[in-house]
């Protein structure tokens, strides 16, 4: 065999074997791009989106919940979690340490299931303590009973800040 | 661990990629057919009469792992299967080519005869328990019931090669089972997957007390004595398969993965400081103690003396790497026979690397193991559950350090210890137990990476909502 055709065999191995590392690289590089961290609720949606639109163009359209004004995204803005928002679309938000939370707060502070954000009839969003041990505030004072939520009013759990925007 | 284990990276709305898996297959088994032809043509001039064979063994093992794969783990990592594959068709190739030397090879030199065939075998044997675990294991979890019966088990693995008549002893390390009629096989190997399980579970359950429960000092953390018990359990443990079998790298492997585990369980870097410095006191005395290790640490500091008026592995070890150079002399065209012994295609595989594929090609190996580490890693982050976390830790831990323990050893970085590279090595028990690992951690990534399933739609809920009003 010519000394020609082993070098170009040698350096063409070495080639493949770099050609196949590279495309192990672009196969894991959506890992580096494209990441979202937690949100496990916010994944499942886009999941959900083309069901939960042929429902509604199937039925009428439900009353005007999402009234003027009201907000539409909640936002942590202190604690582990700061700079998560997640969309408010009329479902029950669950705060706590508990793995299936909807928001899932690391925080010493914060109980296995601590409060809850719903809507009620009229498309007000209401918190409520679940029986907390270290309480959760809106504004300064403790929560003893459901309460609205004034737009832009810190709601404190522990560590984490989170308020309802627009 | 207690941001990490509410805290799940995921890459949104992942599809199965197992078509990504399978043109990655493709790619890792033709890379070794083009291996077996490049040291057919560079050695008799001719394309090898078994290249089809081992081609189609080669195949034949990841289409049915693929298959498997795709039916019982639809959302694993793409990545894992096809790396072991091509790290072990890569390993087929090598010992394959190191059979074509006389010296290796033929007993009248003192050689083992071929033994690419006997790897094909063992590596069909450790695919089967790659598909028996994905096929019979249907959940992570259930290992974590099996803690403590996995320690039991893992003990009884380390401790079976110093039982007279069970154990035996090759070159100089007690680490070897002679099972009558099958061969002899490396316990700890299969010790090294078990014992991960059960520091996985252990750490689960107690890494709030080791974490919470400690004093600080001189800014370190200090634990309370009885949390102390444990790691020192351990420590004795492996301190006792130095002593009495003289394996620094069994050894070290499950010292590491221990301190490893316990700190990712527990993010307290004062563990990682008290694991360096009772292994170094550790490996300090046993070096002083041991003539065995003794022997290894000369040879690490000194591997240019003479031994007999023989210059040492070790120095050959870095000949041929220099023999190699950038680019290496080519497959089929080193002299890393030189070496001596069988050692080539077990303990020194590397350097058949090394001198053949050159500097370009050991680094692209030591990436494809770097990739699959990260993998490992990777899936860890993703998992959901703190076992899973804690076990990928470990298994990928364990991985990672044998690899560094061997490329260190042989490289000259640190003694050589005679642990094998995973999949590349010759060695029957390293391979069937690295396709159990792999098996473990597809099964971890398949449940990490699952897409979670449906919620209740939110029209449902206001229905309910109406009612309770």
């Amino acid at each position: 065999m010519s000394e020609l055709t082993l070098t170009v065999m040698r350096l063409g191995f070495l080639a493949v074997l770099w050609l196949f590392v590279i495309v192990a690289v672009q196969v894991i590089r959506s890992d580096l791009f494209g990441t979202r961290v937690t949100q496990r609720p916010v994944a499942r949606r886009t999941e959900q989106q083309p069901p939960a639109q042929a429902r509604r163009a199937a039925q009428p359209p439900p009353r005007a919940r999402q009234r003027r004004g009201a907000p539409s995204k909640l936002v942590i803005t202190e604690g582990s979690l700061a700079g998560t928002t997640v969309a408010l679309q009329g479902q029950t938000i669950t705060l706590g340490r508990a793995h299936d939370s909807t928001i899932v707060l690391d925080d010493d502070y914060a109980s296995g299931r601590h409060a809850r954000i719903y809507p009620d009839r009229d498309g007000q969003w209401i918190v409520e303590d679940l029986g907390s041990t270290n309480g959760t505030y809106l504004d300064r004072g403790r929560l003893t009973t459901p309460v609205p939520i004034p737009p832009g009013t810190p709601i404190r759990i522990g560590k984490t800040v989170i308020e309802l925007r627009k | 661990m207690s941001s990490a284990s509410n805290t799940t990276v995921s890459t949104g709305g992942l599809p199965s990629r197992r078509n990504t898996e399978l043109a990655m297959l493709v790619f890792a088994v033709v890379i070794p057919v083009f291996a077996y032809a490049n040291v057919g043509l560079a050695k008799d001039e001719t394309l090898p009469a078994g290249m089809l064979g081992y081609g189609l063994g080669l195949g034949l093992l990841a289409g049915v792992a693929h298959l498997v794969v795709r039916r019982y783990a639809p959302y694993a990592d793409p990545l894992l299967l096809p790396i072991a594959t091509l790290l072990n068709g890569l390993g087929l190739v090598l010992i394959w080519r190191l059979d074509q030397e006389p010296t290796i090879t033929d007993p009248d030199f003192g050689g083992d005869g071929p033994m690419a065939a006997n790897q094909l075998l063992w590596s069909t044997v450790g695919v089967a328990l790659f598909l028996g675990t994905l096929m019979l294991l249907k959940d992570h979890r259930i290992l974590q019931r099996y803690t403590y019966i996995s320690m039991v088990v893992a003990l009884a693995l380390l401790v079976a090669p110093m039982v007279p008549g069970l154990g035996r002893q090759v070159h100089g390390a007690r680490i070897w089972v002679a099972l009558p009629g099958v061969g002899s096989l490396q316990p700890g190997e299969f010790a090294k997957i078990v014992i991960a399980v059960f520091f996985a579970g252990y750490l689960m359950v107690k890494r709030d007390a080791l974490a919470l429960a400690s004093r600080r000092f001189m800014g370190l953390y200090l634990p309370r004595g009885r949390d102390m018990g444990p790691i020192l359990v351990v420590w004795a443990v492996s301190l006792m398969i130095l002593i009495f079998e003289t394996d620094l790298g069994t050894s070290l492997l499950f010292f590491g993965v221990f301190i490893v585990m316990l700190y990712v369980a527990t993010e307290r870097t004062s563990w990682i400081v008290f694991g360096l410095l009772l292994s170094a006191t550790g490996a300090v005395l046993v070096a002083q103690t041991s003539p065995h290790v003794g022997e290894r640490v000369d040879n690490w500091l000194h591997p240019l003396a003479l031994e007999n008026d023989n210059v040492t592995e070790t120095a050959q070890v870095m000949y041929s790497f220099g023999s190699g150079g950038l680019f290496g002399s080519g497959l089929g065209q080193g002299y890393s026979r030189l070496i001596g012994g069988i050692a080539p295609k077990s303990d020194y595989i590397l350097a058949t690397v090394g001198e053949e594929l050159g500097l370009a090609g050991l680094m692209a190996v030591i990436i494809l193991y770097g990739l699959l580490i990260e993998r490992g890693m990777r899936t860890a982050l993703a998992a959901r559950d703190p076992f899973g976390k804690l076990l990928c830790v470990g298994l990928t831990g364990c991985f990672a350090l044998q690899i560094f323990v061997v490329t260190g050893g042989v490289t000259g970085l640190i003694p050589l210890t005679g642990m094998t590279m995973p999949f590349l090595a010759q060695g029957g028990s390293s391979v069937i137990a690295n396709w159990a690992l792999i098996a473990l951690l597809l099964r971890i990534s398949d449940t990490a990476r699952r897409p979670a399933p449906a919620p209740a739609p939110s029209l449902d809920a206001e229905q309910t909502q109406v009612v309770r009003a």
